[in-house]
């Protein structure tokens, strides 16, 4: 069983690990440096891209890194089993189709 | 951003064309003076069949080289090649999708989310990788799963499966059932779950498993751990990582790098080992040091030290994986 030793532990874990997650937030000024997403972004609605973005960040960055390009052939592919893993809604994958084919 | 290298499909409309996906990967495993070697491929196909119904499947092929042991020189060879997962996906609506085949069992985050060597941050699974998931890791059967409630502030996520026993080798599994319930806070980035599962046959066991992940806005930390209990034992594991934006972004030299820290510890209830985890209480660190590739290539390395009764021990792991991703064949012009 956990003894109050380990709940201190798993604790003082936390604790120490939140504190480095708030001062990376500090540190870290949102990013705003041009990428290839918010070049493409220049030329499309702004309001679908954003949303693409806020839905990739939540839902695709939580378990995994970026990929770096994939054929626009695949990218209804791509969500069909998303949907299924992230339990993506249906406005999440119509706001990352708009994301992948800007 | 973690977004920061994406690069978005080519201008073009979106199709469904069947896709293979998945990781190609060196790895090493030393403990104890020996070093063990892994070349692994796992390739993942995604096919859909009209509108309604995606096929899925994911393999592993391992082939292993270990050390001969009692003073021999060489190594032993074996090989593995199995499926993880063949299952077939019906989407009845946007807050419903039936899931029929072999699937991964949905017990806590590790299974479904990171147990493909292209997302993992450590090679090897946490020490309670293995409660809940009724022995196989898989189940055959069905599972009802999908997004039960999406509003701006927050979405409630769902699943429950029926597996059934199968001995057959490709697709062996355990008759139980369970599920698991997200809570997601988009605003905070905030996730917290709660899973459980029953054994139905043998001697039939509960377990539940409670999940919680953190990604701070802004940043690419990422905070991820998970509790389980089952009958004979119970643990934890936290892990974090993280890569700085402040030199020059996520495609820098620097940005590049991702230090990764998981603690993690078991704790045995009784002495009946059916459940995989160590059979004393157990406490282990893994410190990685992973290095973000271009070309979706990945040097994974790390080191831990691993505390219990039966003796302390030292893990060292290194490897380089490569993510692939294409369609399987020819799209629409």
């Amino acid at each position: 069983m956990m003894t109050s030793k380990h709940w201190l532990i798993v604790l003082l874990v936390l604790a120490s690990v939140s504190v480095l997650a708030f001062a990376a937030q500090k540190g870290n000024a949102p990013a705003t440096a041009p990428t290839t997403k918010t070049l493409a972004a220049a030329k499309h609605p702004l309001e679908q891209q954003d949303e693409g973005q806020r839905v990739f960040q939540q839902h695709c960055s939580r378990c995994h890194a970026s990929p770096e390009g994939f054929s626009p052939r695949i990218s209804g592919t791509i969500l069909r089993h998303m949907r299924v893993r992230a339990s993506l809604s249906q406005h999440d994958e119509e706001a990352l189709l708009h994301f992948f084919n800007p | 951003m973690t977004v920061g290298v994406f690069a978005p499909a080519q201008s073009g409309f979106a199709q469904q064309t069947p896709l293979i996906s998945g990781g190609a990967g060196f790895l090493t495993y030393t403990s104890g003076g020996n070093t063990t070697y892994y070349p692994i491929l796992e390739p993942l196909l995604a096919a859909p069949l009209g509108k309604k119904i995606l096929v899925e499947s994911r393999a592993d092929l391992l082939e292993s080289f270990s050390p001969k042991g009692a003073g021999q020189s060489g190594y032993d060879h074996s090989h593995f090649v199995g499926l993880t997962f063949l299952q077939g996906d019906y989407d009845v609506s946007p807050h419903l999708t039936i899931v029929g085949g072999e699937y991964l069992l949905p017990f806590n985050t590790y299974n479904e989310r990171l147990t493909p060597i292209w997302i993992g941050n450590f090679q090897d699974a946490p020490l309670i990788f293995s409660l809940g998931l009724l022995s196989s890791s898989s189940g055959l059967g069905g599972m009802v799963r999908g997004n039960a409630i999406e509003r701006n502030k927050y979405s409630i996520s769902y699943n429950y499966f029926y597996s059934t026993r199968s001995a057959t080798e490709q697709f062996t599994s355990h008759r139980g059932n369970g599920g698991r319930v997200s809570l997601y806070l988009p605003e905070q980035r905030l996730e917290a779950g709660f899973s459980f599962d029953r054994l139905l046959q043998g001697t039939h066991e509960n377990f539940f498993g409670a999940h919680v992940w953190w990604e701070p806005k802004d940043t690419a930390f990422r905070l991820r751990s998970e509790f389980g209990h089952g009958q004979h034992a119970e643990g934890y594991w936290v892990e974090a990582d993280y890569r700085t934006l402040a030199f020059g972004g996520l495609d820098s030299i620097i940005g590049r790098i991702e230090p990764v820290l998981r603690i993690q510890q078991t704790f045995r209830l009784d002495t009946i080992a059916s459940d995989g985890l160590p059979l004393t209480n157990t406490e282990r660190a893994d410190f990685g040091f992973d290095y973000n590739l271009p070309h979706n290539t990945r040097i994974i390395t790390s080191y831990a030290r691993q505390f219990s009764s039966t003796g302390n021990q030292n893990v060292w792991e290194t490897g380089i994986v490569y993510h692939f991703l294409f369609p399987a064949w020819k799209g629409k012009e």
